[in-house]
Parts: C-alpha cells; sequence; structure tokens
C-alpha cells in the first residue's frame, strides 16, 4: 500500500512539461528529475517530498516518446502517476521503467496536498472516506511486470535461444 | 469480416490470417529507428539485458539529427557512443555528419521504409511512414531495444477512424493545413491509441510530401499511427528508391471503423495552431497581426522540397522584417542540393533569411533557434507545448510554410495572399 501526498496538473500534461527537450542529451535519473515539471511549476524537485503522487486530468503524458519523462518523475521518489488517461507511447514507457499508473478520474474530486493511499494490485485509491477504482491495467501488462518489466523478458528470451 | 489496412498489415507480420482491434500480438518488425536523444537510453537498456547484437544490421537505422551539429558536450559524447556501437554492430544505415537528415525525411528518402512495412521509431513523428502505406509507430527507447534484439515488438490492434477527404485544394493550402484541421475538430486525444486513415479524392491529388506531413502529426491527435493506401503515386516515389519489395495492403470493404469523418477540403483556409496545444487552431485570418520575433521553415513536418518551394515562391524578391528572424531548415542532404541548385538558397538569402543545415535543432528547443522569455514564433513545426521551442514564457504558433514565409514579411501572422 503506497501513501502520499497530492501534486495536481491538468489536462494534456506533455513531456516537454514534464522534462524540458534541452535536457535530454543527459540519461543519469537525478539530473532528469532536477528539471521534472520546471517549466510548470519551477523548482518542483526541491519541493516535493519523496512518496509524493501525481493526480492529473485527461492525455498525461502526450507529446514525445522520450522515456526520459518517466525517468524524471521515478527520480523524485514518485511511485505511481493517477490521471483521467493517459497518451499510449508514455503509457508503455512508464510500465517499462517500472512507474505506476493508474486510470481514475480523481482530479476534481480532490484537492493539492491531500494524502492519497493506493493499492496497486488491486487498483483501489483511498481519500479520507471516499475510495475509487481504478480502470483495470491491462492483463497482458500485468504479465510483463510479473516477469519482471520488458527487459527481464527480453533476458528471457535471450537465455532460450542459447 | 473485414479489416482495414493497419489490421492487414499487423495480422501479415503476427503471422496470422486475421487479427481485430485491441487484440494483443508479437509482430515482426521490418525497421528499428533511434536518434542521438533515443539511443542513449536503448543502447543502456542494450547492455542490461546482455544483448551481443542486433538482429539485423540492415535493418536498425541510427540517425544523429537533433543537438547536432554537436551542440554541447553531453550531445557529442552521445554521439560518440553510438557512433562506436553502430561501428562495432556494423550498422549499414547509421546517418551524421553530411549524411545526416531529419530521420522523418531521411527514411523515406532513402528508400529505407517500404509500402506494408511494420515500422518502429524511438521518436513520436515515427508515425510519419504511413503516407507511404506502411505501419509505422513511435516507442520508447526500452520498447526499441526490444526490437532491435529481437526484430519483434508486442503492439495492441487499433481501431481506426477513417477520414475521407473530398473537393479541391483552396490557394496555398496544403498537407499541414488538413492535419491542423483535422486536430482542431477531434482534439489533441480525439485519436488517442488509435489508426487515423485517410483517403477520398482529395487525398489522391495531395502530393507525397504533403501526405508525409499529415501523418506525420497524427500522434499530436494521439493516434498510433496515421495510414494512406499506396496507391500510384506513393509507389512511383517509392519505386526511385526501392530497397525492398513494396507490398500494397487496401482496406475491405466491410472494414469495421470507429468513426467516418468527411471531410470537404474547399473548406479549408491556411490554418493556424495557437499555443499551448496543436488542436487551438483557427483560420489564419484570425491570428492576423500577432507579431513575431522568429520564424521557422523546416521539422520532420515542413522540411520537404514542396515546403521550400513554397516559401521560395513567397520570399522571391521581398525582405524578412526587418526584427524577424527566419530560419529555413532543408530537411536533408538531397532537399539541400536540390533546393540549392534551383536557386531557392539566392532567394532566401536574399530576403534575409537563414540557412541552417539539417537538423532538428530549434523545434525541441535544443539550439539553432531557441526562444527567450515573451518571444513568439510563427513555425511549421508540429508541437507548440509550453517551453517547447525555449524560455516557458515563448510562443509557437503552428502553421505552414506558406503562412511562415508571408508572416516573415510583414513581421506579423499573416495569409500569404497579403505578400503573394
Amino acid at each position: 500500500m503506497l501513501s502520499g501526498r497530492v501534486w495536481k496538473f491538468g489536462d494534456n500534461i506533455d513531456t516537454d512539461i514534464i522534462i524540458p527537450a534541452r535536457y535530454l542529451a543527459y540519461t543519469d535519473p537525478d539530473v532528469l528529475g532536477q528539471h521534472c515539471m520546471e517549466p510548470l511549476v519551477p523548482g518542483f524537485a526541491g519541493k516535493v517530498r519523496k512518496g509524493d503522487i501525481i493526480v492529473a486530468g485527461s492525455n498525461f503524458g502526450c507529446g514525445s516518446s522520450r522515456e526520459h519523462a518517466p525517468v524524471a518523475i521515478l527520480a523524485l521518489g514518485i511511485p505511481v502517476v493517477i490521471a483521467k488517461s493517459f497518451a499510449r507511447i508514455f503509457y508503455r514507457n512508464s510500465f517499462n521503467k517500472a512507474l505506476a499508473l493508474l486510470e481514475a478520474d480523481l482530479y476534481d474530486t480532490i484537492e493539492e496536498g491531500e494524502t492519497v493511499s493506493v493499492d496497486l494490485a488491486a487498483g483501489l485509491i483511498r481519500t479520507g472516506s471516499v475510495e475509487v477504482r481504478a480502470k483495470p491495467i491491462p492483463t497482458f501488462m500485468l504479465e510483463l511486470i510479473g516477469e519482471g518489466g520488458l527487459i527481464n523478458h527480453l533476458k528471457k528470451q535471450l537465455r532460450g535461444r542459447q | 469480416m473485414g479489416m482495414t489496412m493497419t489490421e492487414k498489415i499487423l495480422a501479415g507480420h503476427a503471422g496470422k490470417e486475421f487479427v481485430e482491434a485491441g487484440e494483443i500480438i508479437e509482430a515482426r518488425v521490418d525497421l528499428a529507428l533511434a536518434n542521438d536523444i533515443t539511443a542513449p537510453l536503448s543502447l543502456e537498456e542494450f547492455e542490461k539485458a546482455g544483448a551481443e547484437s542486433v538482429f539485423d544490421p540492415d535493418r536498425v537505422v541510427l540517425v544523429l539529427d537533433h543537438f547536432t551539429p554537436n551542440k554541447d558536450i553531453q550531445s557529442a559524447e552521445n554521439c560518440k557512443t553510438i557512433r562506436e556501437f553502430a561501428r562495432k554492430q556494423g550498422i549499414t544505415n547509421f546517418y551524421e555528419g553530411g549524411a545526416c537528415g531529419i530521420e522523418h525525411a531521411l527514411l523515406p528518402e532513402q528508400g529505407l521504409v517500404a509500402p506494408g512495412d511494420v515500422v518502429v521509431g524511438a521518436d513520436s513523428h515515427t508515425c510519419t511512414y504511413g503516407a507511404l502505406g506502411a505501419f509505422s509507430t513511435g516507442v520508447g527507447s526500452t520498447d526499441l531495444t526490444y526490437a532491435m534484439v529481437m526484430g519483434s515488438l508486442w503492439f495492441k490492434v487499433p481501431q481506426s477512424v477513417r477520414f475521407v477527404c473530398t473537393g479541391t485544394w483552396q490557394p496555398w493550402v496544403a498537407g499541414k493545413d488538413l492535419i491542423l484541421y483535422v486536430i482542431g475538430m477531434i482534439g489533441v486525444e480525439g485519436a488517442r491509441y488509435e489508426a487515423m486513415e485517410f483517403d477520398g479524392e482529395a487525398v489522391e491529388s495531395l502530393s507525397m510530401d504533403s501526405r508525409f506531413t499529415v501523418a506525420n502529426m497524427v500522434i499530436e491527435a494521439g493516434a498510433k499511427n496515421g495510414i494512406f493506401r499506396a496507391d500510384r503515386k506513393a509507389l512511383e516515389y517509392f519505386a526511385g528508391r526501392a530497397r525492398r519489395q513494396a507490398s500494397v495492403f487496401e482496406a475491405d470493404p466491410d472494414a469495421r471503423y470507429r468513426d467516418v469523418v468527411e471531410i470537404d477540403v474547399s473548406k479549408i483556409g491556411p490554418q493556424i495552431a495557437f499555443p499551448f496545444l496543436p488542436s487551438n487552431v483557427k483560420n489564419v485570418e484570425d491570428a492576423k497581426g500577432i507579431a513575431i520575433d522568429q520564424v521557422v521553415i523546416g521539422s520532420c513536418t515542413n522540411g520537404r522540397l514542396e515546403d521550400l518551394e513554397t516559401a521560395a515562391r513567397i520570399l522571391r524578391g521581398k525582405k524578412v522584417a526587418k526584427h524577424v528572424r527566419c530560419i529555413i531548415i532543408p530537411a536533408t542532404p538531397a532537399i539541400y542540393h536540390t533546393a540549392l541548385t534551383r536557386g531557392y538558397f539566392e532567394v532566401y538569402l536574399d530576403a534575409g533569411c537563414i540557412i541552417s543545415p539539417p537538423t532538428c535543432g530549434p523545434c525541441l528547443g535544443g539550439h539553432m533557434g531557441v526562444l527567450a522569455r515573451g518571444e513568439r514564433a510563427v513555425s511549421t513545426t508540429n508541437r507548440n507545448f509550453v517551453g517547447r521551442m525555449g524560455h516557458p514564457e515563448s510562443e509557437v504558433y503552428l502553421a505552414g510554410p506558406a503562412v511562415a514565409a508571408a508572416s516573415a514579411i510583414r513581421g506579423e501572422v499573416a495569409h500569404p495572399r497579403e505578400v503573394a
């Protein structure tokens, strides 16, 4: 069970906001984390506490294919993003990088700074007395997570070849 | 039950007779692409997986186009790492220096993408190749690593939306205006996870360069891929440069679509997308008089020959407004060369433009035209998000090359007919 303080972001939070392109020459998670959400919330990295949770509107992660985006969010210790919907490349990238994503309509009913509890396995989100059930994670992706992600799946395939 | 073009291509590459929307498949990929900002993460994953070689050194493409010519030490280090990897793996299609162009203009031009292919690229605008009748989509670096090693990847078969375009084109209107109009109509998540299929008589009369522009921006509506039927025009384009066989797929008459949208292109004038979403689209008349500081004509969206020709037609004998920087970026060395021999460069130089080597540079605020606080640009690129081209308080207006060139002359957003 995860529990954390909420940071609210609206609709269509694009990858240029999550991590501006001028930092993409770097692959070091700590460097990327320092600039996460910088265009919207300057100094975000200094304000976030490990375990905080992002709650957003629709189409979170739209824009480029940069995997630096989930890497930057994770680097700040944010384990999960809850949004009304996610852009598709960001969705795949996040699972590949072990950033959990839950699709749920929470944005309009929660205040920034409130505490939210998340049961990832059950897809349950609790705020005070309210309980919201997230859209189930596709079975195929759960199996992939069960294998330890795509790279572990790849390792297994490569071992099978030998 | 019938299949769409996208379903047929995916079925064929998954070794299946039939697939339908929503199904998860493992499909063979014909080409796997990465660039100088996405390849470094891919190569880290390649190491982690303990992989020794790519699945086929002829089918992995590496293009150093984003922060090149190297903008700083870190970018240079990344390019060096990729170069060493390419050499070690014997990658045939490794592009840098004078051979390098903007990936999504370069790959079709070099005949690397064939109609009927499945292509994945660690760049969201990989969807561009749908103009050739290929299934082509952007993925992240880790997915790309998997494709690079295994020569296959998992996909969820997308449902399709069909856009039937009829009517005749207005003067100064091209592919960019059509796709901006469509994104303005359906919104930035109007086709999320879906395939956007374009057909109709108006599409048949659209040039290949314009079709690439349309397919390029389907990601801006959230789509997984965009696709055109490989008609005679597409096959002729491909035949001149083919490295492999083309496979032509047509949608079945009873193929299932989530929606069919009819568009009368006669009603579309020059379009412009206001900050900060590609869906904030208006007729250019509604933006008249907005003062600008910079114009960029180029990118994987609009850096092709047709775009440069349009810009030259408008700029001939004119001067760029004094306070405006007009940066022109031919997308590939071949385009650059043709523009030079056709005399476009003289037109641009006489007008006071800057001619840049092929690079993605300013589109993503990398280099070669980054905006300061409060500055405003009209750009033929594909995104106008907050801070996309520089300072978070700068603004990007997206348009086609005709509007961009006209605006450069007027120093404010202008309709091409005002200067032509």
